[in-house]
């Protein structure tokens, strides 16, 4: 039965031929230095998996997100900051690689419009104040609000 | 005022409305094109993939006559599919590198016994750190690469036999 | 037959919501109740009389259906095409049940069902509402009902026969085998029913400009109900990914997660803005913009699943045809709403009014800052959908997210800590002087203390922090008070205020302490992380009913604990072919345990051969989902409490017409018998 069992999980198994190269050195293996590690997970969980439907590098078994794993621990371990990672894997791949918008000619309205929405209510707050300074308890925040 | 007030939540669904049935309308965009077209190719060395054939490094695509860089793998099925064309394609006295992703000489060997052999040289990127390096994001992909060693031209996908024609003219378009 | 007749059922459903839509609308007609002559209002009448059982039928019907189909799918009838794509006969038999919704089409199916069978419980037992608005929150419920079976039926039928019945199926997506699968969908899609009952009664209301408090106390059961299944469901759907795909993560973010928060984050802040209308006569415009809001973010939600027009890691029965079928139905109900909303919302008269340092004030501040959360959720996720129409590809996530939406709600958890303890209408800020600064040096004291533990991020920190001060401030509106006194209400209220605290705790410690740990072991091998010590004993292949699996067998153990069996699988479905990640969990008061097996590793210098080990040790991550049980049965204690009190008033009405009757049996016979 053990026998049949595992001759079906080898049949069963036609992707594992990708596999059959062993990862790369940094792939799965953790840094030694516990800070560093810190850093790489933390920039491995804002890289987008090319390969995947909307997954971090951290999170996706694809062999590619575990050469760009490798990348980033390598390069890392190297001296490189986790920024300057990121933006040279940006220059590669563009914005799409990476999870964290950076202020562009096309992503400035993201950030842009949050700042908008914190004015308004900011000044809805303010002109609410002042008013009720003005006119003492007769404040209303009724249906405009 | 305040009737105008009441038509912007109207006026951001309808934007919305005509975007996503714009988006609906297109065909899915699946691909991430590398942003290194119009870059030099960045120093790179790799290990030949098999035995009796050169390894491959900058220099190699450097001087001459533009060639072309396939990115291709012996477990990758659409790399079947691919191989008549770029056989075609260096009948034509196109020059094609090959670089093997993530892949055994052995298996490598029989792929090119089995479907052909177009390339000059095979590098092995068992790491896909030229992959990575040039903004490539998966196999196959071909890049048109000038003889001053620039990426010119990226092609996702398979070559398929309308793709010959205009690797063609892009080659043509560096020289 | 079945398939015929559970066709026929939807068709006579629809022909049904038609009547209903139709009846209603007659109703409407004949000017407000009372000012037309006695034919006119008759007329009126006797139009709208149709509406009611046409919504009580259509429930039967459409709850027929739905039934039918399941049948089928127990059974495993694979002469109906959508059992053949989605069903084998191999599969466990819950999962031949739940597969009835596990795609696109059963899922529809189950949605229209919900929905006939709201309709027909709010035609059937709703009897507060003045008539007219009745009339009118029906003809719009038949039309939404409508739009629904004109999909089903014309796009996605679920009863369509194959010409040749195969002789197996071709299986469900193995991520779906799972019990998670059971209870998160059809969870959400009651709560987006729920929604569109109360997106209904809010444009039956403004219709008829019935914006009272009566009409909110009709609206909140539909909305705290919905809100409850769409907590729930969020719930499980996080803990379901979280375990399912294998990589310890229960919220990314991702487009699909977003669809479903989205609804969420509009009936919480409808939710609170109902309470305002019931009991303070305020905020009435508001609360009908909430209303459509609440069901247009549903719709979206369904949308963006559907249509693929996003990717998303959950992609689910994705088709761009149906995809226009859906965007044609939002811009019909939404596009609709939203132009009568902007022809009508003047003539609302507006509510009473109240000054910023108030019960409504506080309430007002949270709805601002659960409506800005959702503006910055909807742009981050429909933003690459903007820049690929330029053909530009752009990712957002969490680094985006979790800021942009901490800066709204950091300010709504202070004020969501405070707000409970103020008096309607206007209250003196002094008077709750004590607690404030009692709170303010709650989250300090933690910060500091936290901060001198170790390098954590300033969200990790101010959740940590706010945390523990919210779930203090959420016992305190139960101070100085008869604790059996207090209603059930606000017993909810409190539950779910600390399942928010709660919630937010185990959020912010599993960003700030969780441990990981990555090796390549051999069986023998052993490694440790955040004070377990795991060992690898052995991997072996096992089998179940349609998949193969390689099972690591691991022990973990700390201090001086009996070591726990884990056993995390790397499984192949082969019906359809596809690998998962199961993961292995341990449970303990304080967090979990998570171990996951990964690929084969090579050989080790003694030629044994390696797996990848990934462990995870994520202090209080559980906390994430007590929070949400907790937020969800907070809801369900609210909707008791009003129910309970609905039940007595309309018993005491009862008693008190009895009295009269007996007082005026007692008037008319003037001499009472003398008692014996």
């Amino acid at each position: 039965m053990r026998l049949v069992i595992a001759l079906l999980a080898l049949i069963a198994a036609p992707l594992a031929a990708q596999n059959a190269m062993p990862a790369a050195p940094y792939a799965y293996t953790q840094l030694d230095d516990p800070a560093l590690e810190a850093q790489a997970t933390e920039l491995m969980e804002t890289l987008r998996c090319l390969k995947c439907q909307s997954q971090s590098i951290n999170d996706s078994d694809a062999p590619m997100a575990g050469d760009m794993r490798h990348q980033v621990r390598a390069r890392l371990l190297a001296g490189e900051s986790p920024e300057q990672i990121r933006s040279w894997l940006i220059t590669r791949y563009g914005d799409y690689v990476s999870y964290q918008p950076e202020m562009s000619a096309t992503t400035w309205p993201l950030f842009a419009i949050p700042l908008v929405l914190v004015a308004l209510v900011g000044l809805a707050l303010l002109g609410r104040l002042r008013r009720r300074a003005d006119a003492g308890d007769a404040g209303d925040m009724g249906d405009a609000a | 005022m305040m009737r105008a007030l009441y038509l912007v939540p109207l006026a951001l669904f309808l934007f919305f409305a005509g975007l996503a049935a714009f988006m609906l309308n297109q065909p899915k965009q699946q691909d991430v094109p590398s942003q290194m077209i119009a870059q030099p190719l960045p120093e790179f060395s790799l290990q030949p993939a098999i035995a009796g054939m050169p390894g491959v490094r900058r220099a190699d695509l450097v001087g001459g006559q533009p060639r072309l860089l396939n990115i291709w793998a012996s477990w990758c099925l659409p790399c079947i599919a691919e191989a008549p064309h770029l056989e075609a394609l260096q009948s034509q006295g196109v020059e094609i590198i090959g670089i093997a992703v993530r892949d055994r000489p052995e298996a490598v060997a029989d792929f090119l016994g089995r479907y052909g052999n177009p390339y000059t040289r095979i590098g092995a990127d068992d790491i896909s750190s030229l992959m990575i390096e040039i903004g490539a994001s998966g196999v196959p992909e071909t890049y048109v690469i000038d003889a001053e060693g620039n990426i010119r031209y990226q092609h996702i996908g398979d070559v398929r036999a309308d793709t010959v024609p205009l690797l063609l003219e892009k080659l043509e378009e560096v020289r | 037959m079945i398939a015929e007749l559970g066709l026929a059922a939807l068709w006579l459903s629809a022909a049904l919501a038609v009547l209903q839509m139709v009846s209603g609308a007659l109703g409407l007609r004949d000017g407000p109740d009372g000012q037309n002559g006695p034919d006119g209002k008759a007329r009126a009448q006797s139009y709208a009389i149709y509406a009611r059982p046409a919504a009580v039928v259509q429930a039967f019907l459409a709850v027929l259906a739905f039934g039918l189909l399941l049948y089928a799918f127990a059974v495993t009838d694979l002469s109906i095409k959508l059992v053949e794509t989605n069903s084998h006969s191999a599969k466990p038999f819950i999962y031949k049940l739940t597969g009835t919704w596990g795609n696109h089409e059963g899922s529809m199916l189950l949605w229209v069902a919900v929905l006939a069978l709201s309709g027909g419980l709010l035609a059937g037992l709703e009897r507060r509402l003045p008539e007219k608005t009745m009339s009118a929150t029906l003809a719009v419920q038949g039309f939404v009902a409508l739009g629904f079976y004109a999909f089903l039926i014309l796009s996605s039928n679920p009863f369509e026969r194959l010409p040749v019945a195969p002789l197996e199926g071709s299986g469900l997506n193995p991520l779906l085998q799972d019990i998670g699968l059971a209870i998160h969908p059809p969870t959400l899609y009651v709560g987006y029913v729920g929604l569109s009952i109360a997106f209904s009664l809010c444009m039956g209301a403004l219709i008829t400009r019935q914006v009272t408090p009566e009409f909110a106390k009709v609206l909140r059961p539909w909305v705290l109900g919905a809100w409850v299944f769409l907590t729930f469901g969020i719930t499980a759907g996080s803990y379901w990914a979280y375990y399912e795909l294998g990589w310890g993560g229960w919220w990314f973010w991702d487009p699909v997660e977003n669809a479903s928060l989205m609804p969420w984050l509009a009936a919480t802040a409808l939710l609170h803005s109902v309470s305002v209308l019931a009991a303070r006569d305020a905020l009435r415009t508001w609360t009908i913009m909430l209303g459509v809001l609440a069901f247009s973010m549903s719709m979206l939600g369904t949308f963006l699943v559907r249509s693929g027009v996003l990717t998303s890691v959950h992609a689910f029965a994705v088709d761009p045809e149906r995809g226009s079928f859906i965007l044609a139905l939002l811009g019909l109900y939404i596009g609709g709403s939203l132009a009568i909303f902007a022809v009508r919302a003047s003539s609302i008269a507006e509510g009473t009014r109240f000054t910023a340092t108030s019960r409504e004030g506080a309430l007002v501040f949270n709805n601002v800052m659960l409506s800005a959360i959702l503006a910055i959720v909807l742009l981050g996720t429909l933003y690459p959908l903007l820049t690929e129409a330029f053909d530009v590809r752009v990712s957002v996530g969490p680094p985006y997210f979790n800021p942009a939406g901490a800066i709204f709600a950091i300010p709504m958890f202070a004020v969501m800590a405070v707000g409970p303890l103020l008096r309607w209408k206007n209250d003196n800020p002094g008077r709750i002087q004590f607690e404030l600064k009692a709170l303010l040096a709650i989250v300090i004291a933690v910060i500091a203390l936290v901060a001198i533990l170790g390098d954590y991020s300033v969200l990790s920190l101010l959740g940590l922090g706010m945390a523990i001060a919210l779930a203090v401030a959420a016992f305190l509106p139960l101070r100085g008070r008869v604790l059996r006194r207090v209603p059930l209400a606000t017993w909810g209220m409190v539950m779910a205020h600390f399942g928010v605290a709660v919630s937010l705790f185990g959020m912010a410690s599993e960003s700030a302490f969780t441990t990981e740990r990555l090796a390549a072991m051999a069986p023998g091998d052993a490694t440790d992380t955040g004070g377990w010590t795991i060992q690898l004993e052995e991997v072996s292949p096992v089998a179940g009913p349609n998949w193969t699996a390689m099972e690591a067998r691991i022990m973990a153990s700390r201090g001086d604990e009996e070591p726990t069996l884990l056993t995390p699988q790397a499984r192949n479905f082969w019906s359809p072919p596809q690998p998962t990640s199961e993961s292995a969990l341990i449970t303990r008061w304080n967090g979990q345990l998570y171990a996951v097996i990964g690929d084969r590793a090579g050989v080790d210098a003694r030629g044994r051969e390696r797996w990848q080990i990934r462990v995870w040790w994520k202090p209080f991550v559980t906390f994430i989902w007590y929070g949400g049980v907790l937020i969800a049965m907070g809801g369900i204690l609210s909707i008791a409490g009003r129910v309970r009190v609905d039940l007595k008033r309309r018993n005491a009405k009862k008693i008190a017409g009895q009295r009269r009757a007996d007082l005026d049996a007692l008037d008319e016979d003037k001499l009472p018998e003398p008692a014996e």
